[in-house]
């Protein structure tokens, strides 16, 4: 197990007119090589959790373990944490800073202590596994399109060779062909590298193709931790948070209330079409 | 004519370098001529690059025409003394929702457009209240924008180009930055302003479920006009739009697959009940006495 | 929680400071700065005193945001007394070794407390009845006769009013940031004054790239609104002298005439 949380609770403001209790008893456990998804409407507490995974914020109560070692230990190396578990921000193109391309993605790996080849070799892997060539390499950020920048930023963090890859809503403001692309690339990720890897999304039809488990948080505690198809049965539950459930789980869920018989766990569009072409069929 | 009318128009972005020397022409509009009718509520569809956003910038003149013209209301943009008829009539809301809020508190920043256009003082009281009422915002006129949710501020905006009484609206990817929440919020206020005040709506967007209730879908793709019709005629076309990086709403995508597989569906199902009302009828036949047609449950969509 | 951070911190509340022209306070802080700098006995300080307390008491905001300011000076407050406590010629009352305290430092330290404490406070006590924006707008006003020295009142406020309303949205921005590159091993704290600063670039560009974004778009959608500088604007909130402006300005010229007064008749006094 890569990640545990035991009873975070984050409480921020303490004391002033402003407290604000973010996380409430959140326990999880993050298995080596899962896909999981967080969901969450706004303010559901799932970006300050993520940042606890990494150690950017501190939970005000609990235990966070990483591969074993609480972090709140006394000497724990919280940068080296942050070399293990990589966050992407949303619009994580804002982070680019540097004169080219290359020497921003190689930002990462020089914080980390790694010399200059060491550290170039790490940035031009990054940059292959985000499909951007050497064309771009002396390129300046500034000048690359949305959806290159983004391919940059998270570059910039996949060459610290995290085992636990975090990205927060990577699709953001992406145009439909560009999101398809994004998260096939952390797909291949995946499954290349094995790596363990946390999408945070509001999209549940991206959510529901892609990962293996879903959290779903409400009101900074987690409500639901189960496979997509087990998560989107509660699609009247998710309703009431604010959260939907994708097209597809209506579709199948006003069939099956017509009498349908059909499987109500289905939630991509090609297992519908199979399905319905199986029930109408010869 | 209809309210706006473009003809023939050419855009190109020019980069030049420090010494005024033309480093780069990017053409990003290419011969477009539309005329849109008054009233309507039309989207505009296009991925990122199509030339979109550079055709909203043309309607209001932040950006002028390289060839080609551009009218609003029988107004040529092109020409100077007509620059704030033309930006009086065609209201524009942008994309990131705090870079265009420029009050301090709700009520000052809907103020805004009226004190530029030297409205006297009671008069812009009037429009402010009546631009909050419209688009529900009357609660939170004394609230600072920084305590607004994305979907919030984004009406608040709605709103300030409400206040100076335009002509038509021009949306450029206003949800883009919002969460699922948010964009219904902002649709659904567009849309009652279409209906209720009667405002011409150009929507720009790449998100397929804010287009279904549109009167018009135009598809741009490299700074042409390459589909333009209704929801349905348009949506049928599943493959064309992924050509064009766009996709359609996952009920339409689901027809059209089925169809592929050699179900006979009408085209352009747009909503879930559409699809319902095709599915269920082959379900009853195949399941006599197990599937009910009549009302089985609601489920919103 | 960082978007409630305004410069001066506005106290909303009903009172009768509040409701004043936002001129007529301006006016009247730099009145009583001028009195402190007047004001030379221990009279003047009095009457000084009772003015401030009576604009405390009428501002209905509790004692506790006056004195928060206060927290900001405490440095320089230490400074300057310990200096005119020291370093004052004259009959010593105290000595350790060669540091001496003599009763004129006593006076003079007092003395520089006491308007550096009122200074602070009574500016204080404007900033929290009047908003970020009634400033702006009573500042613009005010210095509206410059406009005949072509100076550009109207553009400088109008400046100074998106600064405002900007800063809690860059505040956010810069935690952002800060914390994207700390999650790509960037360290803030360690190192001395020239490492720290050159760990800073990769805040500060992407800031300072942010922000002139946030301008460009920001004047393109004031341009859409047509905004063309201050020439045919009208206000929504104009400010309109009332009655109980007219009487306070008739207090501050009251208590500026007394000050003055005294300070001419006492000027042996010290």
């Amino acid at each position: 197990m890569v990640i545990k949380a035991e009873h975070i609770n984050y409480i921020y403001g303490k004391g002033t007119a402003f407290e604000q209790h973010a996380l409430k008893d959140v326990n999880l456990e993050i298995e080596s090589g899962e896909f999981v998804g967080l969901i969450g409407h706004t303010g559901s507490g799932k970006s300050t959790l993520i940042q606890h995974l990494n150690g950017l914020l501190r939970a005000t109560d609990g235990k966070l373990y990483y591969n074993g070692r609480n972090i709140y230990e006394e000497g724990y190396d919280m940068r080296a944490l942050r070399s293990h578990v990589g966050l992407v921000f949303q619009y994580p193109e804002h982070q680019l800073f540097e004169i080219d391309v290359f020497t921003d993605v190689c930002f990462g790996p020089k914080n980390q202590g790694l010399n200059k080849e060491a550290a170039a070799k790490r940035a031009k892997e990054a940059l292959t596994m985000v499909g951007l060539d050497e064309s771009y390499y002396k390129r300046s950020p500034f000048e690359l399109s949305g959806g290159q920048k983004r391919r940059v930023a998270i570059a910039g963090v996949l060459a610290m060779n995290p085992d636990v890859l975090i990205l927060d809503e990577p699709t953001a403001g992406l145009d439909p062909k560009g999101r398809d692309e994004i998260l096939d690339q952390i797909k291949r990720l995946h499954e290349e590298r094995n790596m363990t890897i946390i999408l945070v999304s509001h999209s549940m039809e991206d959510v529901a193709r892609y990962v293996d488990r879903i959290l779903v948080m409400n009101q900074g505690e987690k409500v639901f931790d189960d496979t997509p198809k087990e998560v989107f049965q509660h699609y009247k539950e998710l309703e009431a948070m604010g959260l939907a459930a994708p097209e597809i789980t209506y579709v199948v869920q006003t069939l099956k209330s017509h009498g349908v018989p059909i499987d109500t766990s289905i939630t991509t569009i090609e297992e519908a079409r199979d399905e319905i072409i199986r029930l109408l069929g010869k | 004519m209809g309210i706006i009318k473009t003809s023939k128009l050419i855009f190109d972005y020019i980069r030049k370098d420090e010494e005024e020397n033309i480093e780069e022409i990017k053409r990003a509009i290419d011969g477009v001529s539309l005329d849109l009718e008054k009233g309507q509520f039309i989207a505009i569809l296009g991925h990122n690059g199509s030339g979109k956003s550079t055709f909203a910038k043309q309607l209001n003149a932040i950006l002028l025409p390289t060839e080609g013209t551009v009218w609003i209301q029988d107004l040529d943009t092109s020409r100077e003394e007509n620059l704030w008829e033309v930006r009086k009539k065609t209201g524009m809301v942008f994309q990131n929702p705090d870079n265009q809020i420029i009050g301090n508190i709700v009520e000052e920043d809907v103020g805004f457009g009226p004190e530029n256009l030297g409205v006297p003082t009671e008069e812009i009281w009037k429009r402010v209240d009546e631009s909050l009422k419209s688009v529900g915002m009357a609660a939170y006129r004394l609230k600072s924008p920084n305590r607004l949710s994305g979907g919030q501020k984004q009406r608040v905006a709605i709103a300030g180009v409400m206040a100076m009484r335009p002509q038509c609206i021009v949306l450029d990817e206003p949800t883009a930055m919002l969460d699922p929440n948010g964009r219904k919020e902002v649709v659904k206020t567009v849309h009652e302003l279409n209906r209720k005040e009667g405002i011409t709506v150009l929507l720009i967007t790449h998100y397929m479920e804010e287009v279904t209730g549109a009167d018009r879908v135009i598809v741009m793709d490299e700074g042409k006009v390459v589909m333009d019709g209704t929801p349905r005629e348009i949506f049928s076309q599943v493959e064309k739009l992924k050509s064009y990086r766009l996709d359609v709403p996952q009920v339409t995508e689901l027809a059209y697959e089925l169809k592929q597989k050699g179900l006979d569906l009408p085209d352009g199902i747009l909503t879930l009940d559409e699809l319902m009302e095709n599915l269920l009828p082959r379900f009853a036949e195949r399941f006599p006495g197990e599937v009910i047609l009549e009302n089985g449950g609601s489920h919103g969509n | 929680m960082l978007k409630d951070i305004t410069l001066g911190q506005y106290y909303p509340v009903d009172s009768i400071l509040h409701k004043l022209d936002p001129r007529t306070k301006l006016f009247g802080t730099m009145v009583f700065i001028i009195s402190l700098f007047i004001a030379n006995d221990i009279w003047a300080y009095v009457i000084a005193t009772v003015f401030l307390a009576a604009a405390i008491k009428l501002s209905n905001v509790p004692l506790k945001f006056m004195v928060r300011g206060l927290k900001a000076i405490v440095f320089l407050l230490l400074i300057s007394v310990s200096f005119n406590l020291f370093l004052t010629p004259g009959t010593a009352v105290v000595s350790l070794g060669f540091l001496k305290i003599t009763k004129e430092g006593i006076i003079v330290a007092g003395f520089m407390g006491i308007r550096l404490i009122y200074l602070v406070v009574g500016s204080s006590i404007m900033t929290l009845t009047t908003t970020p924006n009634q400033l702006t707008d009573g500042l613009e006003k005010s210095l509206d006769f410059l406009n005949r020295f072509r100076v550009p009142v109207h553009e400088v406020s109008m400046m100074m009013s998106i600064a405002l309303r900007f800063i809690p949205i860059l505040v956010e921005e810069t935690d952002k940031i800060m914390k994207a590159q700390m999650a790509r091993g960037a360290d803030f704290e360690t190192g001395n004054l020239i490492q720290k600063a050159k760990n800073m670039i990769p805040l500060l560009v992407p800031l300072f790239i942010s922000a002139f974004r946030r301008a460009t778009d920001l004047a393109m959608a004031m341009e859409a609104r047509c905004y063309r500088g201050g020439e045919g604007r009208t206000k929504m909130k104009p400010l309109k002298y009332g009655n109980q402006d007219r009487v306070t300005y008739l207090i501050y010229f009251l208590y500026l005439a007394i000050i003055i007064g005294l300070r001419i008749l006492r000027v042996q006094s010290f």
